[in-house]
């Protein structure tokens, strides 16, 4: 018994340290692949040893409370993606607000792109769209107008579709604009990162209980701890695809 | 269906493939349930809500197409009407029962993962304005968007038969030039709070159209062409080819293998305006179907179809049913269980109800004395949702 025991836990811990996000939110991790290359990150990695990241979201890309900034998933990607790669320079500059659609996050690019000088977007949308009801072809308009924008700027562009939200579908409707994110991702060779998928995953296996009526900030803080890692799990994977390769393996 | 030609009797095919789409909408509005993947949006383009409409367009016309031949334009108009305002109180009723469930759910429920999403709720704070935008039918919350479509659809009726009966291909091509119109301009009808229709009936008009197009007589114009085995084998390929596009969209790394052109062309595959790849798989799909289900298939008398069959025959009762069902459905399988089991039992549960009260409302007919048989007309109006 004994025997078996230790030879269960050594797979557990092989398998838990294989994934680089760690063991609670590895049950996600096949979700999380690199469908496109990260050149601006990988040069600015190689060259520069900077990596500069923004994060243009919404409230689901913050946490509130004091703590909330150092609790939510871009600082949390800062700090995976910092230890993933000692000897580089990582900042992660969330610029998330309540309430922006696509159009109004593209609209500041030009001025984020000058200032912070980013090697890489990450792109949280479509929530506030679906919300305000803003017709999904229009958002899917914007989307592909600034994506071609920012890859000629000198930054990478990784997408980040909704939260997996059941109680809120009776309300929202966000499939159609889940659908736009996945199109354009194909269409303009953009990684998705699918929060909802992944979230879906933990929701469903009982990893985190995601539906919980709380005021406590716990499960919401190992969540976006979570989504931290495995985004930066993605970062590192597409940044160290080769893009001629993919190019290749793509005709 | 196309060659659906039996003016004089009842197409059973009708009320069966009414019943089945009732189901498959009842299924498909209980977000995250795993029985979903059985329906047939995830292997085609169109879905159950192209057969509902086209079936509705199709009985509608038969009905009150009759009625304006015997009893004249007016008549016609006023019982046209009346459907209008009886599908009116139910979606009414539906929006009532609607907001108690989210009125209990907001007040359980508080996480800090979801405040944005939870702020969809905000039209609580005035429930008044809600109401009122409902009742005009400008605030549709998910899933509550296909009787305000019907409801206009119903409304344009009058004017439509009046064409349709006197030059039936006029009235298609006007249809198929509003839709073109409105894909072309971006017509819709204004939402609340923001937004426009999710159904755009301007576009969604046009499935309508073509069912009652069919039902005048249509049906015998291109029975011929529709039964061929040219069409069947051009239908069969089509809903291949659709199959294996949808395929991509869930493993994504074949995504590659669509030519890019292709790929820019087709996509968004737009359901608010009903994209014409959706509209033409419905029609391959309707193809097929006549095909291998002709208008004397034994199987319409089996006692197995029966259950689906009854569905349909009451499908404006049923539809409603099937709503309130999906929301107690939608209730249980994120507030109580989220196992896979309870998905799947919620939905046999579900389809049994809306079996057993279609069977309730058949007998209560029949002992009232508006079986079938004594009122053929008012059973078909009945069941026309």
């Amino acid at each position: 018994m004994k025997f078996v025991a230790g030879l269960l836990i050594g797979i557990l811990t092989y398998v838990g340290a294989a994934s680089a996000a760690g063991d609670v939110c590895a049950v996600a991790s096949h979700l999380v692949h690199a469908e496109a290359a990260l050149p601006h990150v990988a040069k600015s990695i190689a060259s520069a040893k900077t990596l500069n990241v923004v994060v243009m979201g919404t409230t689901s890309s913050t946490l509130p409370g004091p703590n909330g900034q150092a609790l939510a998933y871009p600082a949390r990607l800062e700090a995976a993606l910092q230890k993933r790669l000692p000897g580089v320079t990582v900042r992660v500059i969330s610029l998330a607000k309540p309430r922006q659609t696509a159009h109004e996050m593209a609209e500041t690019f030009p001025t984020v792109l000058k200032e912070l000088q980013p090697a890489l977007v990450i792109w949280q949308t479509g929530t506030a769209d679906a919300m305000r009801g803003i017709g999904a072809e229009s958002f899917q308009g914007t989307l592909e107008g600034a994506v071609d924008k920012l890859k000629e700027s000198g930054a990478d562009v990784i997408f980040m579709n909704m939260q997996y939200s059941p109680r809120t579908d009776a309300v929202i409707s966000t499939a159609t604009y889940a659908d736009a994110i996945r199109w354009v991702a194909l269409g303009h060779g953009v990684n998705v990162f699918d929060r909802y998928g992944i979230m879906r995953q933990w929701s469903e296996l009982g990893t985190f209980d995601l539906l919980a009526a709380t005021k406590s900030l716990d499960t919401a803080a190992q969540v976006h701890d979570c989504l931290g890692r495995l985004l930066a799990d993605l970062v590192i994977e597409a940044a160290s695809t080769d893009p001629e390769k993919k190019e290749v393996t793509k005709q | 269906m196309p060659p659906a030609v039996a003016p004089a009797g009842r197409d059973l095919r009708l009320d069966l493939f009414r019943g089945l789409a009732l189901w498959l909408i009842f299924v498909d509005h209980i977000p995250q349930n795993i029985v979903n993947w059985l329906t047939i949006r995830n292997y085609g383009f169109s879905d159950a809500a192209e057969i509902f409409v086209f079936i509705s367009g199709y009985t509608a016309a038969f009905v009150y197409g009759r009625a304006m031949r015997e009893r004249g334009f007016v008549v016609a108009s006023a019982r046209i009407l009346k459907r209008v305002w009886t599908v009116y109180v139910a979606h009414v009723f539906i929006f009532v029962i609607f907001m108690a469930q989210i009125a209990y759910v907001t007040a359980s429920q508080d996480n800090p993962l979801y405040s944005e999403e939870m702020r969809a709720f905000d039209f609580l704070q005035q429930p008044g304005v809600a109401l009122l935008e409902a009742l005009i039918l400008k605030f549709q919350p998910n899933f509550m968007d296909v009787l305000p479509l019907y409801i206009v659809l119903l409304l344009a009726l009058p004017l439509v038969l009046l064409v349709m009966l006197r030059v039936p291909t006029v009235a298609l091509l006007l249809s198929a030039a509003l839709y073109a119109a409105t894909q072309y301009f971006n017509w819709n009808l204004p939402a609340y709070p923001t937004g426009t229709w999710f159904f755009n009936p301007l576009a969604w008009q046009l499935i309508f159209v073509f069912g009652a197009w069919c039902a005048v007589g249509g049906s015998e114009v291109v029975g011929k062409a529709v039964q061929s085995r040219v069409a069947l084998a051009i239908a069969i390929g089509f809903l291949a080819l659709a199959f294996l596009i949808v395929l991509t969209w869930y493993f994504p790394r074949y995504t590659s293998l669509i030519p890019k052109r292709v790929q820019d062309w087709m996509y968004p595959i737009d359901k608010n305006n009903m994209d014409l790849l959706r509209f033409l798989h419905f029609i391959a799909l309707a193809i097929v179907t006549v095909h291998f289900v002709p208008i004397d298939w034994p199987g319409l008398k089996s006692r197995w179809l029966r259950p689906m069959i009854l569905c349909g025959q009451h499908s404006l009762e049923i539809f409603c049913l099937g709503i309130l069902l999906s929301f107690v459905g939608h209730f249980v399988t994120t507030e109580i269980s989220r196992s896979v089991g309870i998905q799947i039992l919620i939905s046999v549960l579900g389809i049994t109800v809306m079996v057993a009260v279609a069977w309730l409302i058949t007998w209560y007919n029949s002992i009232e004395g508006r079986g079938s048989g004594s009122r053929p007309k008012a059973d078909l109006a009945g069941g026309e949702a």
